[in-house]
């Protein structure tokens, strides 16, 4: 398997946030705006790939029974530098994410992919893994809070130099799309989507497939 | 009337799930059977004052006299996953009858969001030995009482008539959201 098709998978085909449904309580608490998204995003990107790094390096040195609690506390060395940095260079990051940036601990997906992937592969692999599951969760995260963060304020990135008005000065958004409520909303309807789309593709698949089926039929008429 | 204020607090108007977003795997995983769900509500509300006791004393008497407080994320983790552990060895051993009934759930909470989230809060806030234990237990509770009402709406939901593309987890989602709005009228009650 190439490298490419590996980081791909993470950002479409098993997208931790839409497809696999994994780490969801991140995605609906701090997505009320983008610049929390973003933060939130590229800090899991990091530990994900850092996390998928260290495993697939002490792989053959952990005892299988034991490899859970060895994983957990790889991964909560990881967060508390993660944390250590951010708190040191990016206050304003730590501000606003402050016990969700604690909890990316217990997020499923990076237990997940350390016991799927990095435990059975080498460590440039594991690594690709790592970033394009980081990069698949980081996008749907903002994905998520542009929907949001547009329709309850009428800007993106509101609040930082970046600012872009979106909708008039005069919008007077439903202020429940950034509160809690909203969050859920937003993400029940996403789910929707996506599995219209999947039906959709599927229903086009399985024409696709019975048109070439008829065509070597005819061709087989022709042939006998 | 302090500790009054702060458990009705956690019950309704800081609900874990539906305000602050913590536990939402469980909340959704086993939200499909009301049966499923008290027991997960229970499982969690007990394990969680425990846990948070446990974190507490831990915090408190060997993190701060020995300034490793950088390092609570590791030792919670690692602690609230050994008592978990531990009390399912003890469980199995001791009352059968309960494990067949719990075991399940107790798996689950190891790692989980609300678990380790309040012992962080705890710590964070610098609460005391019974404030501490209060605000667990109303989470806990407030953490029952979301996944009691879910389960009981989604098990009426099976006769509903629901689009095809939003069954299952899509419906939910929309349904967790109607709850948090009307929980949303609680905020402001009890000033924080």
């Amino acid at each position: 398997m190439n490298y490419w098709s590996i980081f791909k998978k993470g950002i479409f085909e098993m997208n931790p946030i839409f497809r696999l449904a994994l780490s969801l309580c991140p995605a609906l608490a701090v997505t009320s705006t983008v610049f929390n998204a973003l933060g939130m995003g590229l800090s899991v990107l990091a530990v994900i790939t850092a996390n998928n790094i260290v495993v697939s390096l002490v792989k053959n040195y952990v005892n299988p029974k034991v490899r859970v609690p060895v994983f957990i506390t790889i991964i909560a060395t990881i967060v508390t530098l993660i944390i250590l940095i951010l708190e040191a260079y990016f206050p304003a990051v730590y501000k606003e994410l402050g016990l969700y940036l604690e909890l990316i601990v217990v997020f499923a997906i990076i237990l997940a992919r350390a016991e799927v992937f990095a435990m059975k592969n080498d460590v440039l692999p594991s690594a690709v893994d790592g970033l394009g599951m980081g990069a698949g969760f980081a996008l749907a995260m903002v994905f998520i809070a542009v929907i949001r963060e547009v329709l309850g304020t009428g800007m993106i990135l509101g609040g930082t130099s970046l600012a872009i008005q979106i909708f008039p000065q005069a919008y007077d958004g439903p202020m429940i799309m950034i509160l809690a409520p909203g969050a859920f909303l937003v993400i029940g309807l996403m789910i929707g989507m996506f599995n219209l789309i999947a039906e959709y593709q599927n229903k086009q698949a399985a024409l696709k497939a019975k048109t070439a089926c008829q065509q070597l039929a005819v061709q087989r008429g022709e042939a006998g | 009337m302090e500790y009054f204020t702060l458990f009705m607090g956690a019950v309704i108007v800081n609900n874990f799930v539906l305000t602050r977003f913590l536990g939402l795997c469980i909340f959704f995983g086993v939200s499909k059977s009301l049966s499923a769900s008290v027991g997960m509500g229970m499982a969690v509300a007990s394990i969680l004052t425990i846990s948070s006791a446990l974190a507490w004393l831990v915090y408190n008497f060997v993190l701060v006299p020995y300034d490793l407080v950088f390092l609570k994320i590791v030792v919670f983790v690692v602690l609230i996953a050994c008592f978990v552990q531990f009390l399912e060895i003890a469980i199995k051993k001791f009352a059968p009858a309960l494990y067949e009934m719990w075991g399940i759930y107790l798996v689950l909470i190891a790692t989980n969001c609300v678990v380790l989230g309040v012992p962080l809060i705890n710590a964070t806030a610098n609460y005391g030995f019974l404030k501490s234990i209060i605000n667990a237990f109303g989470s806990g509770a407030g953490f029952a009482l979301a996944i009691i009402l879910m389960a009981s709406l989604r098990e009426k939901l099976q006769y509903a008539d629901v689009p095809k593309s939003l069954q299952g987890m899509g419906i939910a989602f929309i349904i967790a959201g109607m709850l948090a709005l009307s929980f949303l009228g609680f905020s402001g009650m009890i000033p924080l």
